[in-house]
């Protein structure tokens, strides 16, 4: 792997980074799914495991007892301590072990990592960097999940492919026309022109559809709302945040009431709601949902709507899963990008700032070595100030080129 | 858990206080990151042998590529400050990585760090850390700092630079004590201590600790062991049950003196931690300076065991029993 290729090559390079960032957000579990018990899950290639203290808080600890490394999500929750289902050791909710079998001491060493856990917005965010740099504002902005203007809900899949694939799937609605004909598909989509445009950490596709057909998904709704049945004009505006989350702004209004001018008063609008989080190179946790603006107290329109986006996804699972297993099959290969893809990429690129950002902590370290050491001996030149000169730049030299 | 060792270049030493030397050590493949508290293993060679010593890491990350570390000339060391004041830059050696034994909560609301001496260094990395969390949790930090004398104290200016005046400093000399519990009553009752230093300090601190009702696991300390509450001194213990006597010299510990003379023992952290090579006591016993953590106050007064790695006979010959029944 190159680290800094010639800057026209840059592109390819997210194909062959580092799989995630590790200081980041990641949304562990909904809700629902944390309580009284202890539920095992792999975030971002760490096993955890989730549970809930007896005042509500939810919890993240490393699934594998201090001793001998029995998943601690096998043992028992006891209030607030985890029991290991081996020989009994107690963990506190800080993973601290505050028992130990046959002595009077507990060993002040003895404890499983804690990870910082943030419930917002219906999802439980662990994030899997330094602690110390876990800062909550930096939780993607996911608020129409629980927010009183918009109701919905959402499921967790278990897809088999890598996170990205599935940041690619969704930055590029033209698979909708192939892929979801039934439902969300139209001609129209794949049609379309649409816009990329990017901002600091953001990536933005903004796609418009005048005077077409509403596919039934939508037609449905604007039935739901009591609008007139006819031609709309339709959006999808895709919002990513790296690594793993996009909201989508779909909905549409019958054509000619305002909306591409901003008066979506005479439509329908949600949320499509992503956040995916890897669990392995090759499977990630991938929790969605979807909100609306309208019937807000109307449960039998939000199982339907949750239903029905169900369905689109499984269409959706079933490409990604078999795209993994092409892309594992021929490990020569590489993908072409084509004009479609540039929301992807952008966020692709997205996500390798993070990397790199991540790197470059010790990539500037080893720069900044160089130069301490060429300092030092800039006052008392030598051979050995030469050798060692010469022996830093051929450190940073293999660094740069090495993997 | 223990990785292996790598090669490493001595980049500079320099004094940073009267008898403690800061060294800067850069590994082959590269500086890694690692959690505040950490320490790194030295392999040393003191008078031939080969040894393992661990000392502190200073800072929160590596600096420029290179692990700190800072290390005090012990007259009643094992040899290890003695090899590690040698050391100069370009020498070379082998390390391990930085790991963590002592491990900082970052979300707890109030923090009290307590060093003694040149327990100071792994307590920069917290302080580091925990000032630059602060604007983001608000958590009150602060340093209670003893020494034997104020110039033989590292660190003191740059603490000052993050903490400002939730620094304290104590030194003896002046005739200077840390009140320990009004910083431990002024700590938010969720909040925790961390202490590092001889085991004087940390007993005091563990005292005023308990006397105030606080949680035993909200007290986290730094054990290497290697300080007692009686200087060292070189002893004789007669194992019993392998028909043994075994000198046990002032730089080697008794589990190091077994093992050399023949006697099987099995261990595991060589810290006073886990208890695996804790031998039984008998008879008459001189003082014993226990050194661990793995046995508690009222079993250290009983004294009818010791562990073996890190605790020491004062004054007098130790006869023991280490479970060989052939």
């Amino acid at each position: 792997m190159t680290a800094t290729p010639s800057p026209l090559r840059a592109a390819p390079e997210t194909f062959a980074r580092r799989e995630w960032p590790r200081a980041a957000w990641y949304a562990a579990a909904y809700d629902v799914e944390v309580g009284a018990h202890l539920l095992p899950r792999t975030v971002a290639g760490a096993s955890l495991v989730l549970f809930r203290t007896p005042s509500g808080e939810a919890r993240a600890l490393e699934n594998a007892c201090w001793h001998r490394l029995l998943p601690l999500s096998e043992g028992k929750l006891l209030g607030d301590e985890v029991m290991c289902g081996y020989h009994g050791l107690r963990y506190d909710a800080d993973g601290r072990c505050t028992f130990m079998p046959s002595q009077k001491t507990v060993n002040p060493s003895a404890r499983v990592r804690s990870y910082p856990v943030v419930e917002r917005h219906r999802f439980v965010w662990v994030w899997t960097g330094d602690p110390a740099d876990a800062d909550p504002a930096t939780i993607p902005d996911l608020h129409w999940n629980d927010d009183p203007a918009w109701a919905g809900d959402g499921r967790l899949i278990h897809v088999d492919c890598n996170y990205k694939l599935i940041v690619d799937n969704l930055m590029d609605l033209t698979h909708e026309t192939f892929v979801h004909g039934g439902s969300i598909g139209h001609r129209s989509v794949a049609e379309s022109p649409f816009e990329v445009t990017h901002g600091k950490g953001t990536v933005t596709v903004t796609r418009w559809m005048i005077d077409v057909e509403a596919p039934p998904f939508w037609a449905r709704q604007l039935e739901w709302r009591g609008a007139p049945a006819g031609n709309v004009d339709r959006w999808q505006i895709i919002h990513f945040t790296p690594p793993g989350t996009i909201a989508i702004d779909v909905g549409v209004a019958p054509t000619g009431t305002g909306a591409p001018e901003g008066d979506r008063s005479q439509g329908v609008n949600g949320f499509v709601l992503n956040t995916m989080t890897p669990e392995s190179p090759t499977s990630t946790h991938y929790f969605w949902a979807f909100a609306r603006n309208y019937a807000l107290g109307d449960q039998r329109i939000t199982t339907l709507l949750r239903d029905g986006v169900s369905g689109v996804f499984a269409e959706d699972e079933e490409v990604l899963a078999a795209q993994q297993r092409a892309i594992d099959a021929h490990p020569d290969k590489e993908f072409y990008n084509l004009n479609i893809d540039g929301g992807a990429m952008w966020a692709r690129r997205m996500i390798d700032l993070m990397l790199a950002a991540e790197d470059d902590s010790y990539a500037e370290a080893g720069a900044q070595a160089e130069r301490d050491i060429a300092e030092h001996h800039r006052a008392d030149p030598g051979d050995g100030a030469q050798r060692e000169v010469a022996r830093a730049r051929a450190e940073a030299e293999r660094a740069r080129s090495g993997s | 858990m223990s990785s292996t060792f790598v090669g490493a270049r001595v980049r500079a030493v320099r004094a940073v206080a009267d008898e403690v030397r800061q060294v800067e050590l850069v590994p082959d493949d590269g500086a890694r990151a690692y959690p505040p508290g950490s320490h790194l293993d030295l392999a040393l060679e003191i008078d031939g042998l080969p040894v393992v010593r661990s000392y502190s890491v200073v800072g929160a990350a590596p600096e420029d590529g290179a692990y700190r570390i800072a290390v005090k000339l012990l007259p009643d060391s094992r040899g290890g400050s003695r090899r590690v004041h040698g050391l100069a830059a370009g020498d070379r050696l082998e390390l391990r990585h930085p790991t963590s034994h002592f491990e900082l909560d970052p979300r707890r609301p109030g923090y009290l760090l307590v060093a003694g001496g040149i327990g100071i260094t792994p307590l920069v990395g917290m302080a580091e850390v925990l000032t630059r969390q602060q604007h983001r949790t608000g958590a009150p930090v602060r340093l209670a700092y003893a020494g034997r004398r104020r110039a033989a104290m590292p660190f003191v200016d740059h603490l000052r630079g993050l903490l400002g005046d939730a620094v304290v400093t104590a030194a003896g000399e002046d005739g200077e004590r840390l009140d320990l519990a009004a910083e431990i009553s002024g700590l938010h009752p969720d909040g925790e201590v961390y202490v590092c230093g001889p085991p004087r300090l940390t007993d005091a601190v563990r005292a005023c600790w308990a006397a105030q009702g606080r949680p035993a696991r909200r007290l986290r300390t730094e054990t290497f062991g290697t300080a007692g509450r009686h200087p060292t001194e070189a002893f004789d213990v007669e194992v019993r049950d392998h028909g043994l006597t075994v000198h046990v010299p002032r730089d080697r510990t008794l589990l190091a003196a077994l093992h050399d003379a023949g006697v099987e023992m099995v261990w595991d952290c060589l810290r006073g931690e886990c208890g695996l090579c804790t031998v039984g006591v008998l008879g008459d016993a001189p003082v014993i300076d226990h050194r661990d953590v793995f046995l508690d106050a009222a079993e250290q007064e009983d004294s009818t065991r010791l562990c073996a790695c890190v605790s020491r006979a004062v004054g007098g010959r130790l006869t023991i029993d280490t479970g060989f029944r052939p």
